[in-house]
Parts: C-alpha cells; sequence; structure tokens
C-alpha cells in the first residue's frame, strides 16, 4: 500500500526542514519568547506580592493614623475643657477680687467721710458755742444796762442755786 | 451521455474552484478517454497520496497543474534535477525515467529501459525531489518562520509591552504549550531545555495541520496525513526522549527494578519488552497523528465524491447530493480543525510525558 508505505525523499525533507525551522525558531523566537514570558511572569508575582506588601503597610499606616486621629480627639476635648475651667476660675477670681476691692473703696470712702463729718460737726460746734457765747454776751450787755435789772437777776440765779 | 459527462467536468471544476474541493491529482491519470467513469477509490486516495506535481484542476482533457523539481540519483544514472512537467502528468518518459502508472510502486518514479519497459530488477533511484507534500511543508515552514520571527522580534524588543497583533493571537497558544503541556509533563525543574523542542513540534503539527484543510495552492497537501512526515516527527521525538534519558531511565529498562530476576535471566525477558517499549512510543506517535489526520482528509473527499457519484446516476442527484455534501464537508471541515489542535496537542503532550519519564530522577 502506497498510504502507509514511508517515502525516503518525503522523511529526509521532512527532517532538514524541521531541523532548520527548529534551529532558526530556537535562537530567534523561542529563546526571547520564553525568557520575556518568565520575566514577565516573574515580574507580576513580584508586582502582587508587593501589593500585598504594600497594601498590609497601608493597613498599618491607618491602623496608626486613626489611633493618632483618636488621641489628637482626646487630647483636644482635655484641653478645651481645661481651658473652660481656667476661664471660669479666672472669671470667678477676678469678680471676688473686683467686689472686694469695691468694698474696700466704699469703706475707705465711709471711714473719710465719718471724718470729715465729724470734724465739720465739731466746727458747728465751736461756731455755735463762739455763737452762743456772743449772742449771750450782747443779750447781757443790753439786759444789764441798769443796776436794777442786775439785781433782779442776781436774785434770780442765786434763787436757782438755792433750788438746786 | 456527452453533455452529461460534459455537465460532470464543469461541475467538477467549479466545486473544485468554488467550493474549495482541495486539488486532487491525477497525474497517473493515463486514459484520456470521452467517458471516464468516476472512480471515487483513485479521486480520494490521489488527493492524499503524495505527487511530483501540484496538481490544480482538468478543463476538458487537460491536467493543469504547478510543476515541482525532481531530484533523482542513482549510482548507474548519477544525479538528475529537472521539473516534474517534462512527465506530461506521467504520459512521457523522460531521461530513463517513467512515473509508474499501476503495481506496488504506482505513482513512483522508477528507471526504465532503452525500450521503454521497467526494468524489474532495477531499484528505485534515490528520490529526493520536492514533491507536493514537500512544497505543503516547505510553505508551512515559512509560515512558521515568518509568524514566529515576527513575534519573536517584538518579546525582543519590548519585551515588557502588552501583546499586539499576531502576538496576542500566538502568546495564549504558546503559553497553553509551557503552562498546559510541558510544564506539568515534564516537572517545574527540567522543563526549560525541552521547550524549544516541543514548542516548534506542536506548531509545525498544528500549522501542517490547518494548512491541509485549506484547499488553495499552496496549501491543502495532506502533510502531516502523510506517513513518511509524521514518522519524521516520531522519529525526533524518539531522539529528543532517548538522548536525554538518564541513568535512571536506562537503569529502569536494561535492568528494571523490583522484578524477579528469572525475568532478567537467562533470557532476557524484562529488557526485551522495555526495548521494544522505546520504539513503541515513537511508532504509535507516528500511527496516531497519520491516522487522524488521514481520516478526516479521507472523509471530507468521501463527501465530495458522492457529488459525483450521484451525478453520474442524474444531474439533478448531483446538484441535490452536492446541497448535503458542501453542508456535511464544511461540518467535517470544522470538525478537522478541531481533530488538527487535538492531534498536534496529544503529539506533543506525549512526547513531553516520555521526555518527562526519561528525565524523572529515582524515586
Amino acid at each position: 500500500m502506497d498510504l502507509i508505505t514511508p517515502d525516503f525523499g518525503l522523511f529526509f525533507w521532512m527532517l532538514v526542514t524541521f531541523m532548520l525551522v527548529f534551529i532558526i525558531l530556537k535562537k530567534f523566537a523561542w529563546k526571547p519568547i520564553v525568557q520575556t514570558l518568565k520575566e514577565r511572569e516573574d515580574n507580576i508575582r513580584e508586582g502582587i506580592e508587593n501589593a500585598e506588601a504594600a497594601k498590609g503597610e497601608l493597613e498599618n499606616v491607618r491602623i496608626k493614623s486613626d489611633r493618632i486621629v483618636s488621641q489628637a480627639i482626646v487630647e483636644r476635648d482635655k484641653l478645651i475643657r481645661q481651658g473652660r475651667e481656667i476661664k471660669e476660675t479666672i472669671v470667678t477670681e477676678a469678680r471676688a477680687k473686683a467686689e472686694e476691692e469695691a468694698k474696700k473703696a466704699v469703706e475707705s470712702a465711709r471711714v473719710i467721710i465719718e471724718e470729715q463729718k465729724t470734724a465739720a460737726i465739731n466746727q458747728i460746734k465751736l461756731q455755735v458755742a463762739s455763737l452762743s457765747i456772743e449772742i449771750a454776751e450782747k443779750i447781757l450787755r443790753k439786759k444789764l444796762k441798769d443796776d436794777k435789772e442786775q439785781m433782779e437777776l442776781m436774785d434770780s440765779l442765786l434763787d436757782d442755786f438755792e433750788l438746786n | 451521455m456527452d453533455s452529461q459527462s460534459k455537465f460532470l467536468r464543469i461541475l467538477k471544476v467549479i466545486l473544485l474552484l468554488m467550493v474549495c474541493l482541495k486539488p486532487s491529482l491525477s497525474a497517473a491519470d493515463d486514459n484520456p478517454l470521452e467517458d471516464i467513469k468516476f472512480d471515487p477509490g483513485s479521486f480520494i486516495f490521489d488527493h492524499i497520496g503524495d505527487a511530483y506535481d501540484w496538481h490544480l484542476f482538468d478543463i476538458g482533457d487537460r491536467h493543469y497543474s504547478i510543476p515541482l523539481p525532481v531530484i533523482l540519483y542513482s549510482r548507474e544514472k548519477g544525479l538528475d534535477i529537472f521539473m516534474s512537467h517534462r512527465f506530461n502528468h506521467g504520459y512521457n518518459i523522460y531521461r530513463g525515467y517513467k512515473i509508474m502508472t499501476d503495481g506496488p510502486e504506482k505513482g513512483k518514479i522508477v528507471i526504465v529501459r532503452e525500450d521503454g519497459t521497467v526494468d524489474p530488477d532495477a531499484r528505485r533511484p534515490l528520490d529526493l525531489s520536492i514533491t507536493k507534500n514537500v512544497t505543503g511543508m516547505f510553505f508551512a515552514a515559512f509560515i512558521m518562520l515568518a509568524i514566529f520571527l515576527t513575534v519573536g522580534k517584538r518579546y525582543r524588543n519590548n519585551p515588557q509591552a502588552p501583546p499586539k497583533g499576531i502576538q496576542s493571537l500566538f502568546e495564549p497558544l504558546i503559553l497553553f504549550v509551557i503552562d498546559d503541556i510541558v510544564k506539568p509533563a515534564i516537572g517545574e525543574k527540567k522543563y526549560i531545555p525541552f521547550l524549544p523542542y516541543l514548542l516548534t513540534l506542536f506548531f509545525f503539527i498544528w500549522i501542517n495541520n490547518m494548512l491541509g484543510l485549506i484547499p488553495i495552492f499552496p496549501m491543502g497537501a495532506n502533510v502531516t496525513g502523510n506517513i513518511s512526515v509524521a514518522a519524521g516527527l516520531a522519529f525526533t521525538s524518539f531522539l529528543v526522549i532517548n538522548l536525554n534519558g538518564n541513568k535512571h531511565y536506562w537503569r529502569h529498562i536494561l535492568n528494571t527494578p523490583n522484578v524477579p530476576v528469572f525475568l532478567k535471566l537467562p533470557i532476557p525477558i524484562m529488557p526485551i519488552i522495555e526495548i521494544v517499549g522505546i520504539l513503541t512510543k515513537p511508532f504509535v506517535l507516528m500511527v496516531r497523528l497519520f491516522a487522524n489526520i488521514t481520516a478526516g482528509h479521507i472523509i471530507t473527499m468521501g463527501f465530495f465524491a458522492l457529488i459525483f457519484i450521484l451525478g453520474e446516476v442524474s444531474p439533478v442527484f448531483g446538484f441535490g447530493g452536492s446541497v448535503l455534501s458542501v453542508g456535511f464537508g464544511i461540518f467535517i471541515t470544522f470538525l478537522e480543525m478541531l481533530v488538527a489542535l487535538i492531534q498536534a496537542y496529544v503529539f506533543t503532550l506525549l512526547t513531553a510525558l516520555f521526555i518527562g519519564a526519561a528525565v524523572e530522577d529515582g524515586h
């Protein structure tokens, strides 16, 4: 049967063609292709690993930043509270001081007024006394112009003494 | 009868050209009578077999074919190189050579005596002719080089660029061969040195299979469905497997461990079986590829032959049958495209598995 009888010519050309194709493709096609595909595979694997690592790193950073933020919030609240407290203390203290100052001022004013008043009263007293003496002198002068009247006065005065 | 045979011839030509019937060989047809009885056997087998010229079509009694170089060498006649049209499709004797029209050497070139008869004792000359299959194979090799040198250049120049154009068509296939055939079969550590051979093998078989399905010159030769080509491929596979066999592999063949001694001495039954096994592996590869591809071509050609068989009965039958045959022909061609890939896959996978077994470390 022709169909299943190998033919040497075809067999020979087949080997020649195959070997030539193999040698040329090995050097100019398969080598760069296989090498590139392998490099690409490695690159992709590395890339995925790096991305995975970066994701972990990012997660860490996120956790850290979250902690920092929450700490900052606590700190801020504390500061605000402290500020408010300080403000209130200052206000209270200032008010107390002011009240005290005012009281002191009023007190000192009162003392001064009292002193002035006493002094004025004393002066008035002196003036009244001197005025009274003057008036009494004038009256006596007028009344004791004659002897009779002097006598009468003496009598009355003596009466008074006796009565006492 | 005359108009009917004319009709048949026209139908034949139209189908050959339009319906993409594979160019059939009728070089050995030495019966130029008006009424040629259609012979489906030679119609099919002339297509499947090899030929010294590339037959395109017939118009009337004239054969149209592309002549191919004939290269012959014999001790008595020396080297002879000429184009195959000198034989005039097998009708002529040229420089003492003749294409046999019957007998066991049918279709082959033999040496004839001065008086035109064949010398029964003369051996065939060494025949290195660039036949139809060799031409088809050269074309496939050219296509392979064109594709993979382009692809390879792109990988070399832009190694990190994403695949583009023809590269994106072949990258998945190359990756398929590497990751799904070679790597699992040979093993992660040792597969790289075998990649160039196995990639060449896979694409050589696949591209030849595919080109064999396209019935337009210079494609459509039944290259991988030829026993010589399949044998050549199996031979390379045999060499690669056994030249790379390690100590463990040869020990396993010559002195199989865990086998009773009486199987090795005094008659070395096991070594003989193992050595036969070395030879059957490539033999089976050869037969599988040859049989699968040839079977596909035979079925396709059978459907087209049916048109002419029915046409001889009645032209109406011929037309009716052609619809059916073309439909089935298309279906079978699609099936053959699948077979083309599967056979390339199986051949490469089995070769890779045998290589894997040959380079495996002791267990």
